[in-house]
């Protein structure tokens, strides 16, 4: 698997789904179709998935917000008979080296938490209409909707059979969904775990599986009846969709990326990638209507899909670049009043689309298994939501005072509205109230020094940044420091980084990101999963799985 | 393009790294040098900080004229920065790296290891001018004490050479390292100097003797194992820091070479045939020959213990680093790599010393102290050849690597000096036989009255066979300042 990874795509290309409008209501078919996997080798029978289909539902979901914000309710269902989908396609899996099968899940978890947030975003519902067979990531991709309705057919049931299959675990969401969001007794939740048939009926509403169970005959009638009942009560701000065109991307023979917005620079020798993000290239919008003619064009949006998809084509297709440079270069307050103008303006559906975006997409970092550094450089603009970028990466470094023959505006860091509330953290803090955990009146001292220019000094003295360096030794340390991450173990950072960042209480989020996935990739690497003998390798021979029974 | 050989002024500091040029460097260092005046004029006592003393001062690196002598008061003098030249297209010479070109930089991912085997070299440095701070004012004649401070200021200069690669390749932390380097200080309870051999005071003249020849001796196999770095600058400056080291050593066995001379010049004199017959040969204000032997065995086993573990993985990371190398690595025959190589090391096996092979990797310590022990077994040779020309009836010796250890296999072990293991009790009533004990020490005191006419030595020592920089035996090496 070692074919560069697209995540572009459009509706024209779609393979897997297919999307039908009606007004308010959107439905979503799940029609997945076998013979176009991502990859050779395996086929996606009963509507199993791969990061070929995620990466167009995610692209489904990405759309629906900003082409599509008369949409209030999306109604998620199968396009095929007696199935609603199997789950993660498991030759796939077994075919998938480690790195990918991680990344995947990765992908596929950012997938389900972006259309689950999007009621509580913008108000957009998804309603999983559940017809036939729905298990494993099947289920996960129910269970991520806001609503799930099963139809009572006495066969059609919901089912997380990983364990008893598998030797694996309903790692996207699963676990922690059935007892952190459907809130099921854990004890029951272990019975369902083990049922490799699943649960159906009245029972899985008894259960707290799903929210309603119908009768087969009326199930699309009342489907439909709930869509438009949630439709009508829903208060979501609407207008015309702006278009997602395609982003304007090369990629260089080396591997650099070069964006309007976003140049990603590669050194493979170093193993090291770095993103320099630029600073608005065009005025603030006159008005709502200046940004809803800008479209997909205007800075924030077009900076926010650049840097997604930079983050994304480093993850899935350049896993050898450990460390991730941050750098920018633009006016701070140009970038403010960009910002400013859609923070003054969350009422409006785009304004406040872009604005969530950024939520996730900052988010889509705190989560990137890489190294990451920001370097506040002159003429820098780390101001507001790129200010975030300082306290997502593991390490910060300033330059302090003037550097010979560099004549741009000093580094300063300035804080906005932005940096405390508008963007949290999957552990529902902010990034500052993470990073200063053990002082909380260090963020209020910072709430009141916004919109002030702060030096290095200043910025270190208030924690904002890990270290400052002048000219003297700004080349050495910042090289030092890379030369040194590039000879630890990928792994034991990985590690300590993941542990690290996730400061404070847990949420959902969190158990996913850390927990359920830590679990889950000890197991991708174990012989009882995907040892020669193991239940992945051996699914589908009809032989079990032959386990060591050690317990670790 | 920078000459490397003629040293340039042009600077408060004689250099060879083009320090004129180096703005960054430059700052730095001269933000630290008023430290380091403060730091030299608290430390020696002030009338001789006044005085003229007939110094050699380091001017440039070419072997065939690198010093030059005259009269300078010390707190003038100019601790340079003074590199070997370098060696065109020098290799790693040793570890994953070998055959690698040098690093001209300091490579990232060994940052660390590099700076703290540079920050405990450079703590021995000033550490050892602390412990000797007092000898001047007992100093046997005007020629020893010249040595004394000639010693001094070049480990000051050794310091100096240690701030500068901390200065110029390890940013912040180095400059803060740097710093440390006087904060410490030897003896101090608040900031004691790193390796506890260099915390003791050297109470009187022979144990000066004894500390040039046994711990710089540590010192310089730590600088010929530090010449065989990878990193170019520690390697270059380390090589230029050994031609000054050899003076040190110079200064330890002719001191104790003089030391022996004439106590058995006044035993032939005097009709004395047994070297035991202590209080007789002390009668007459010269050191017996086997107190001589006690000042050796404790000087020796001391600076043994500097090698720290015989087996040590820190080494092995070093080596393997190719951050330091072996003695004379560069002469050794073998892959520098260490692989599947064995090498024999002292263990304690039910009650008996044996020699067993241990991956030659993790005994780096082991084989850099056996080195050590024959380098340091030729001067003892040498101490023999003169007693034995005068005809007294006696041989040094250097102990058993077992005896008096506080690091490694043996410590705290009751060994004699010959190896064997005893029971503490039989130890215990042995050991005065073995070590100074106090009584020797004041005695050593006593005999320790300045001497300050040229030309002129102390009762217990004779004079040298040549003087310094081929002065006659008169010579005013020192012109006292008088207050
Ligand atoms: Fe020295
Ligand atoms: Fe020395």
């Amino acid at each position: 698997m070692t074919k560069s990874i697209d995540f572009q795509t459009d509706p024209s290309q779609y393979h897997h789904w297919r999307v039908s409008y009606d007004g308010p209501i959107a439905t979503l078919f799940m029609d997945v179709d076998e013979n176009a996997g991502l990859f050779e080798g395996y086929q996606l029978k009963l509507n199993s998935y791969d990061l070929g289909v995620d990466i167009e539902l995610a692209d489904i979901v990405q759309r629906m917000r900003f082409e599509h914000p008369e949409v209030k309710v999306v109604v998620m269902t199968s396009g095929k008979d007696k199935v609603f989908c199997a789950g993660a396609n498991i030759r796939m899996l077994g075919g998938a080296s480690h790195a990918h099968k991680v990344n995947f899940c990765k992908f596929t978890n950012e997938t389900r938490n972006t259309y689950e947030a999007a009621e509580a975003d913008s108000g957009q519902k998804y309603i999983a209409a559940i017809k036939g067979a729905c298990a494993g990531g099947g289920y996960e991709l129910a269970l991520a909707c806001n609503h799930i309705m099963l139809t009572d057919d006495s066969s059609s049931a919901v089912s997380l059979p990983e364990v008893p299959l598998l030797a694996v675990l309903p790692g996207t969401g699963g676990l922690t969904r059935v007892t952190d969001k459907r809130k099921m007794r854990r004890d029951l939740a272990d019975v369902f775990c083990s049922l490799e048939e699943g649960v159906k009926g009245k029972r899985a509403v008894k259960w707290r599986l799903v929210d309603e169970v119908i009768a087969n005959s009326k199930f699309d009638a009342v489907v439909a009846e709930r869509a438009r009942e949630f439709a009508t009560a829903s208060d979501k701000a609407t207008g015309t969709g702006i278009a997602l065109t395609p982003l304007s991307k090369t990629i260089g023979a080396d591997g650099s990326l070069q964006y309007s917005l976003v140049e990603v620079a590669v050194d493979r020798k170093a193993g090291k990638a770095t993103l320099t993000l630029s600073g608005p290239d065009s005025e603030v919008p006159a008005s709502l209507e200046a940004l809803h003619a800008q479209g997909d064009q205007g800075y924030l949006l077009r900076l926010a899909r650049e840097l997604d998809d930079a983050i994304l084509h480093l993850r899935f297709n350049e896993m050898e670049l450990g460390l991730l440079v941050f750098r920018t270069q633009g006016d701070p307050q140009a970038f403010l009043a960009h910002e400013a103008f859609l923070m003054d303006n969350r009422s409006d559906w785009l304004a406040n689309e872009i604005l969530a975006y950024w939520k996730r997409l900052l988010k889509r970092i705190d989560v990137t298994s890489r190294s990451m550094v920001a370097l506040v450089e002159h003429g820098s603009c780390f101001a507001g939501i790129l200010a975030e970028l300082l306290w997502s990466v593991d390490r910060s470094y300033m330059m302090e005072d003037e550097f010979e023959g560099d004549n741009r505006p000093i580094a300063a860091i300035t804080l906005s509205d932005a940096n405390f509330g508008a963007f949290p953290m999957g552990n529902a803090l902010t990034r500052l109230q993470t990073r200063f955990l053990g002082e909380p009146e260090a963020v209020d001292a910072l709430a009141e020094r916004r919109g002030e220019a702060l030096e290095a000094e200043e910025a270190e003295e208030s924690g904002l940044v890990t270290e400052i360096f002048d000219d003297i030794d700004w080349d050495d340390e910042i090289r030092i420091f890379m030369e040194e991450r590039a000879s630890f173990s990928p792994d034991a950072l990985t590690g300590m980084e993941a542990n690290l960042r996730f400061a404070g209480p847990e949420t959902m989020e969190t158990r996913i990101f850390g927990r359920l996935t830590a679990w889950q990739n000890w197991i991708f690497n174990r012989p009882n999963a995907t040892g020669p003998d193991g239940a992945l390798q051996r699914y589908g021979s009809g032989v079990r799985g032959d386990y060591a029974q050690e317990r670790v | 393009m920078l000459d490397l050989i003629n040293v340039s002024y042009d600077t408060q500091i004689p250099n060879n790294v083009g320090l004129s040029s180096d703005k960054r460097v430059l700052k730095a260092l001269e933000k630290w040098h008023p430290g380091y005046i403060n730091w030299w004029s608290d430390l020696i006592p002030q009338n001789f900080q006044q005085s003229l003393v007939y110094l050699r001062t380091a001017v440039s690196v070419d072997p065939k004229g690198w010093a030059k002598f005259d009269y300078v008061k010390m707190p003038e003098y100019r601790w340079g920065i003074l590199l070997a030249p370098e060696v065109e297209d020098r290799r790693i010479p040793c570890g994953e790296h070998a055959g690698q070109p040098a690093w001209q930089e300091v490579p990232g991912e060994y940052r660390n290891m590099l700076k703290r085997l540079i920050v405990i070299q450079g703590d021995t440095e000033p550490a050892s001018v602390e412990q000797q701070r007092f000898l001047a004012l007992s100093a046997p004649s005007l020629y020893d004490m010249r040595n004394l401070f000639q010693v001094n200021v070049e480990e000051g200069r050794h310091l100096w050479a240690m701030v500068y690669l901390l200065q110029k390749y390890f940013g912040k932390d180095g400059r803060e390292e740097a710093d440390d380097l006087l904060r410490r200080s030897s003896g101090s309870e608040e900031a004691p100097r790193m390796l506890g051999a260099f915390n003791e005071e050297t109470p009187d003249w022979l144990s000066f003797f004894m500390f040039t020849y046994f711990t710089d001796r540590d010192g310089k196999m730590q600088l010929e194992s530090l010449a065989q770095s990878g990193f170019d600058p520690l390697s270059r400056t380390c090589r230029f820091m050994l031609t000054e080291e050899a003076h040190h050593m110079f200064v330890g066995e002719t001191g104790v070479g003089r030391t022996i001379e004439r106590t058995c010049q006044i035993m032939t004199e005097n009709g004395i045939t047994d070297p035991y017959d202590i209080d007789k040969i002390r009668a007459f204000g010269v050191i017996d020959l086997p107190t001589i032997q006690k000042k050796l065995n404790l000087h020796y086993t001391l600076s043994l213990d500097l090698f720290g573990q015989e087996v040590s993985t820190n080494a092995a990371n070093a080596f393997n680093a190719g951050i330091k190398g072996r003695y004379m690595e560069h002469r050794l025959t073998d892959d520098h790599m260490l692989k599947n190589d064995t090498y024999p090391v002292w263990d304690f096996e039910d009650g008996k010393l044996v020699r067993k092979d241990a991956p030659a990797l993790t005994a780096i310590n082991m084989r850099l102290r056996d080195d050590y022990t024959r380098d340091a077994a030729g001067g003892v040779g040498r101490w023999n050849k003169l007693i034995a020309k005068s005809g007294v009836e006696f041989e040094m010796k250097l102990p058993h690597e077992s005896f008096h250890r506080q690091i490694g296999v043996f410590a705290g072990k009751p060994f004699d000096p010959a190896g064997n293991l005893l029971s503490q009790d039989e130890y215990d009533a042995k050991a005065t036989e073995w070590l100074p004990t106090k009584a020797d020490g004041d005695f050593i005191q006593s005999l320790m009255t300045p001497v300050s006419e040229p030309g002129k030595y102390a009762s217990w020592i004779s004079p040298p066979k040549v003087g310094i920089d081929n002065k006659p035996g008169d010579f005013e090496y020192v012109k006292l300042y008088m207050a």
